[in-house]
């Protein structure tokens, strides 16, 4: 049998792909159960920056709900302690940022105050932007225990708030204050769905 | 077909250096050399990337046909590199969350299909593999250089992080060269990459010039 020379290309293409899919599979398989203990493990550490692991019992990483409002949808953790709600974990990103997406963690506790929040993802300037990163800066703790009650201290000290701007970097601040207190007041009115 | 094997080090590491001479795959090389362990995460997933595509694509080489060796390279490369990709998410987890999206785009690095055209696909798999791991070793060398001049400048420090690459013994590895606050942001910035490449470049010229007035000239011809 004779096979035209592009027919012919075409399988060779085809067997070089059959071989290396195969190949990729392989390791996939070998992998994945590796990888996904990675992915918990990473996300568990992420969650217990904002929550010490001794105020709940249950099984955080899969206690968890999506919901959507005002065009941003939230991932939400719920930490309880013997079935009770404890506090609740929000994932959360704002673009106000400088540069990009700001992706937030924020702790909030049943009772409305916030309990930790973490940056966990920016493109912010080296240098100016970044002292939202812990390891930068301790400005990031300045929301630890604060409420919604007091809520005209939410700005940066240049808008009349509470909060230290960074030298040359007021953008950044700005926008995880708004996002923080926005995540706040969906937590405030979502709260009985949320622990549903 | 030469299989002078010192000449194929000195090609990959220094006559025709993939970065310095050849000036391929800078795309990974300015996004990532901000630290010493970022390049030299990144500089090993690429010489792995290029030992195992040279491999590969120099056993296959008689079932290549020619009019379709562009595709089958790119198929192999990107085998290659999902599978590095995919070892590197399951045993180095922390360095593959900061090189993140650099890896898949080791893919893109003309160096490696390169290679796999001018070299693999014409010699025997012992040179291929040894091409690779020069070419690889020279691109990881200008990686780290640029990477320590950024990070020293940028950050003060040196070997920061280590412990991402060689596990916790390596936490205190790090050096404090000055102070933070002394430190030149530029540096760390992506125009800082483009300085830092040129004046390596520059060096790299200025070194062989001053090598090539001591000695009588010979004429090269580099693959």
């Amino acid at each position: 049998m004779i096979i035209s020379p592009p027919i012919h290309a075409a399988l060779r293409i085809g067997l070089f792909s059959f071989i290396i899919v195969g190949l990729v599979s392989l390791v996939y398989h070998g992998t994945k159960d590796k990888i996904a203990d990675n992915e918990r493990r990473a996300l568990l550490q992420s969650l217990q920056s904002v929550i010490d692991k001794r105020r709940y019992n249950n099984d955080l990483v899969h206690d968890k709900i999506q919901l959507q409002s005002g065009g941003q949808a939230y991932t939400i953790y719920r930490a309880r302690q013997a079935g009770k709600p404890v506090a609740a974990i929000i994932t959360s990103t704002t673009t106000q940022g400088y540069n990009g997406a700001i992706d937030l963690l924020i702790a909030i506790n049943v009772n409305g105050t916030i309990n930790a929040v973490r940056v966990l993802n920016h493109r912010e300037t080296p240098g100016l932007g970044d002292a939202i990163e812990l390891k930068k800066s301790n400005w990031i703790l300045s929301f630890n225990q604060l409420s919604l009650k007091n809520s005209d201290q939410w700005a940066v000290k240049r808008d009349g708030g509470n909060f230290d701007q960074f030298t040359g970097a007021t953008i950044t601040p700005r926008a995880i204050i708004n996002e923080v207190k926005n995540t706040a007041l969906f937590f405030q009115q979502h709260q009985q769905e949320i622990f549903q | 077909m030469y299989s002078d094997y010192s000449k194929i080090l000195s090609n990959g590491l220094w006559h025709n250096n993939q970065a310095l001479v050849a000036l391929l795959g800078l795309c990974p090389l300015l996004a990532v050399s901000n630290t010493v362990i970022n390049s030299l995460g990144l500089g090993l997933a690429t010489t792995l990337t290029l030992i195992l595509s040279n491999l590969l694509v120099s056993s296959l080489r008689q079932f290549i046909l020619p009019e379709i060796r562009l595709p089958l390279f790119v198929l192999i490369i990107a085998g290659v590199v999902t599978i590095i990709e995919l070892i590197m998410h399951a045993w180095f987890y922390e360095l593959y969350k900061i090189l993140g999206i650099f890896i898949p785009l080791i893919v893109t690095n003309c160096a490696i299909i390169g290679r796999a055209e001018v070299f693999a696909s014409k010699n025997r798999i012992m040179p291929s593999i040894l091409d690779g791991l020069a070419m690889g070793l020279g691109f990881s060398f200008a990686l780290v250089v640029l990477g320590g001049f950024r990070e020293v400048l940028g950050s003060g420090t040196l070997l920061a992080q280590a412990d991402l690459l060689f596990g916790n013994t390596a936490k205190n590895w790090k050096i404090n060269v000055f102070d933070d606050d002394s430190s030149i942001l530029l540096a760390i910035l992506p125009p800082g990459a483009f300085i830092g490449l040129g004046l390596l470049i520059a060096l790299k010229n200025s070194l062989e010039l001053r090598l090539q007035a001591t000695k009588p000239v010979t004429p090269k011809v580099y693959e």
